[in-house]
């Protein structure tokens, strides 16, 4: 049925390393193209969200302004928040387990090719949906935690909400795919002799995130349920008047949100116990204590949700087994920032671009985690919940610790992925704009907060006494903005024309060096055997890798097809989600049709080549 | 500008006041110990000729103790909490002669409700005002904080007292004020299009002139205007 299903396996063979037409991208099942497409997408929507972010601040630059209106000022905060975090923070980390994890684990692939790229549409689609409401003027505008009864019909008519809660529903079937994939790629698909306690931080770190992604996005997925149902079918789930709770909706909220911040958060802290080893010419200091502070993160996340709702009224016990477990979260977090800092201890440092963001992150993060401790405490909490300090811990956590992360990642691995370095002189000025402008953004801002000035405000009053805190912020933001503009700039520079680059560029231990830059459609001619947790930095061993990773195949490996229908059963997935937007059963259960032609044609099509 | 805290003029304020700066001085000083280390480390093995890097991957020593040293210290802080929090939110230890008046939100003003002078809401003589809360100084009040509509979050800053007000629920808070004044009372949670304009004045005054701006209020509510019109007519002077 499908003239790419079923290509002869010669035509495979020739064909694919030198396909390089907009087709083979819409039909790519190979995990570093798919890598590419996530990250050019996910760069997209932070200029996008970016851009909000100018405009609040401009905003709020000075007070009683009233440069856009209270309506279109609640749209750009909620959607600034919403796409950093669903279009931006957690695509942009999922770009690297894509291109990096397979190579990590001397894997040709990931487990599933096709989900894959199914999880790279539908989060596509589902970011461009969520945009799409711009257009018609009903952007979401509840801010991106949606709290009930804001969010009920009789607060929030029209079509705003409905986009955001379909949108998010959209993005959640992207990350549970991907959670999926990445869980099976890495538990079944290691070289030989990579033992769980040999694998790269970063591969580790994808491990645990990939976990919180199926256990955390189905918490929302079930709130998000709830409330299209409130919404557009009439229940009552958050409505007191009908005998539901809008409390419900927070703490459903929060347990997701809260794993959710340690999805953002650790595969930063993956890359960059990748990326200062390296640079430090050392092994991680105490890997299995750093592997075992992720673990330990991954799983207390899971308790401290309710420190988002001190101000609830939950009870003085609840409260205090909170305040409790969200202290003890910040030991896992400390331990693993002295041992980055031992790591570099007796080390020989060289500051590329990419050990200046991992140590900037180190350096920046520990301001955000610091914070944190803060308003664990619930007493002073009280002070800083929902003001400006909040909003200051958590850029620092997530701009500062995941964001500067992942840019580390980008300058580490970008030689391999085009065997072109990005220029290192834009790179520090793109690093020293960031720590400068992210800076002077966001630390103002935890004075703001003490002082009383909240969240979400669309204006403020010169008797607040926080003009100055603000002035500094915005002027912060504009070289943050334009530190965005470098490193695009470098991006589209080096692309093309960046100095040439090896394979092993960084003297890096991992196995992903041990393969030309850019590596083959297949990856590894031969899957070679791993005996430590640096290879390629013990005589011998390295020697054995590289002589089968180096080596041209006599027979080329053969690829999983090119298909189609993951673009398409994205797209109809889409489509079925828009149009829960006009509540009318019928033309829901309708559209469930492409979504089944889809998936048998799926089912039916080969995933290998004929006789494979 | 400004770096600490404007002081605090509620009871319980200076003991959070104090957990604040406590904890700001605690990570304060791991923020700079931490930096300096790292700058240290920064310079010291910055990579030179000639010098190769030391093979060191681990040591339990340094492991325990920098896990241990932590944990005490967050151990502390968490018990140093519990005591303040159960002062400020426990409702079994509010304090049992407090003034009680009912707040009510709703999108986007604060209205609150006194008591006739037989002590009940809905007598003949009890009456509203919008956006301003009148209270005495030196006295315990309970406020019942409600919501009509969405949540709101009853935010005075100089207090350092924050309490979501929940559709459907009526959540009792306390508050005793130590300096007579007019303190800003904020929405601090997310109530939708006017919630930059959710604000008010706390406006505390001495037993005596609370008493006499009461009386005021009870006689006017009691002579003439009854039911919707009541608040109405009361509002006018408090109103901004």
């Amino acid at each position: 049925m499908s003239s790419v299903g079923t290509q002869t396996v010669e035509q495979q063979h020739t064909s694919h390393e030198e396909d390089t037409g907009l087709w083979s991208w819409i039909t790519t099942v190979d995990h570093k193209r798919i890598a590419i497409m996530y990250f050019v997408t996910a760069t997209f929507f932070f200029f996008v969200a970016g851009a909000k972010a100018l405009a609040i601040r401009v905003q709020l630059m000075f007070p009683e302004q009233e440069l856009i209106t209270p309506e279109v000022y609640n749209q750009f905060f909620t959607m600034h928040g919403t796409t950093m975090i669903f279009l931006v923070a957690m695509p942009m980390a999922v770009a690297f387990f894509n291109y990096v994890v397979p190579l990590q684990i001397g894997a040709r692939d990931v487990a599933f090719p096709r989900l894959n790229a199914l999880s790279y549409w539908v989060f596509l689609f589902g970011g461009l949906y969520l945009n799409s409401s711009f257009i018609v003027g009903a952007a979401p505008h509840a801010s991106w935690v949606g709290y009930a009864t804001l969010t009920m019909p009789e607060f929030s008519p029209g079509q705003n909400t409905n986009f955001w809660l379909i949108g998010l529903s959209i993005l959640g079937i992207a990350s549970i795919a991907g959670g999926v994939n990445f869980i099976t790629t890495i538990i079944n698909m290691r070289a030989p002799g990579m033992k769980l306690m040999r694998m790269p931080l970063f591969t580790w770190m994808t491990f645990v995130t990939s976990f919180l992604l199926i256990t955390a996005i189905p918490v929302i997925g079930v709130a998000l349920i709830y409330l299209g149902f409130d919404r557009l079918f009439g229940t009552v789930f958050f409505q007191p008047a009908g005998g539901g709770d809008p409390v419900l909706w927070q703490h459903l909220f929060w347990i997701f949100g809260h794993p959710e911040v340690y999805i953002l958060i650790l595969p930063a802290f993956g890359v960059i116990s990748d990326v200062i080893p390296t640079f430090s010419k050392k092994p991680l200091f105490g890997y299995p204590i750093v592997v075992y502070a992720g673990l330990l993160i991954g799983f207390i996340g899971w308790g401290v949700w309710s420190h988002h709702m001190f101000t609830v009224g939950l009870g003085p016990i609840a409260d205090s087994f909170f305040v409790a477990a969200t202290m003890i979260i910040a030991i896992p977090t400390g331990v693993k920032i002295f041992n980055w800092i031992a790591t570099m201890w007796g080390g020989s440092l060289k500051f590329t671009t990419a050990m200046l963001f991992s140590v900037g992150l180190v350096a920046v993060f520990t301001v955000g985690g610091l914070s944190g401790i803060m308003h664990a405490s619930a007493p002073v909490n009280l002070q800083q919940h929902d003001t400006y300090f909040v909003v200051a811990h958590f850029h620092y956590v997530i701009v500062g610790g995941a964001m500067m992360g992942l840019w580390a990642g980008l300058y580490y691995w970008f030689p391999k992925v085009r065997g072109r370095y990005l220029s290192e002189t834009l790179g520090k000025w793109h690093f020293w704009t960031t720590m400068i402008g992210f800076n002077l953004t966001f630390f103002p801002m935890h004075f703001a907060g003490i002082f009383g000035m909240p969240r979400r405000i669309y204006t403020y009053s010169a008797e607040l006494n926080v003009d100055i805190y603000n002035q500094l912020a915005t002027i912060g933001a504009f070289i943050f903005a334009l530190s965005a503009v470098i490193m695009a700039w470098n991006l589209v520079k080096s692309w093309r024309g960046g100095e040439k680059a090896p394979a092993n560029p960084w003297g890096a231990p991992h196995l992903e060096w041990s393969i030309p830059s850019p590596p083959h459609h297949y990856n590894f001619p031969a899957i070679p055997t791993v005996q430590s947790r640096e290879p390629l930095w013990n005589d011998g061993e390295r020697e054995a890798i590289l002589a089968v990773t180096m080596e041209e195949p006599e027979t080329e490996p053969v690829m999983p097809n090119p298909s189609y229908w993951p673009i398409l059963l994205a797209a109809s997935i889409t489509l079925i989600w828009a149009l829960v937007m006009t509540g009318i059963w019928w033309v829901i259960a309708l559209a469930i049709l492409p979504v089944i032609y889809c998936v048998f044609k799926w089912g039916m099509e080969p995933a290998f080549p004929e006789g494979h | 500008m400004n770096w600490l805290l404007e002081p605090s003029v509620s009871t319980f304020g200076p003991d959070i006041d104090r957990l604040y700066y406590i904890i700001l001085v605690i990570t304060g000083i791991i923020f700079f110990l931490t930096q300096f280390l790292l700058i240290y480390f920064l310079v010291k093995y910055r990579r030179r000729e000639g010098r190769k890097a030391e093979y060191i991957h681990g040591s339990t020593r340094a492991e325990i103790l920098w896990t241990a040293v932590p944990f005490v210290i967050v151990l502390v802080l968490a018990l140093m909490s519990r005591p303040v929090w159960d002062e400020v939110k426990d409702p079994g230890l509010f304090p049992e002669d407090a003034y009680e008046v009912t707040v009510v939100a709703r999108q986007f003003e604060w209205e609150t409700h006194y008591a006739g002078s037989n002590g009940e809401f809905d007598a003949e003589d009890s009456f509203t005002v919008l956006n301003r809360l009148h209270v005495p100084v030196n006295q315990p009040v309970i406020i019942h904080l409600e919501s009509e509509d969405v949540i709101h979050s009853f935010f005075v800053p100089r207090f350092r007292l924050k309490q979501d007000a929940l559709p459907g629920r009526s959540i009792p808070m306390w508050f005793e004020v130590t300096e007579t004044g007019e303190y800003e009372l904020g929405c601090a949670e997310l109530c939708g299009i006017g919630h930059y304009r959710m604000d008010g004045l706390v406006i505390v005054h001495t037993q005596e002139e609370f008493e006499n701006w009461k009386a005021e209020r009870l006689a006017a509510a009691g002579g003439g205007s009854v039911g919707s019109d009541r608040a109405q007519a009361l509002t006018g002077e408090d109103s901004q």
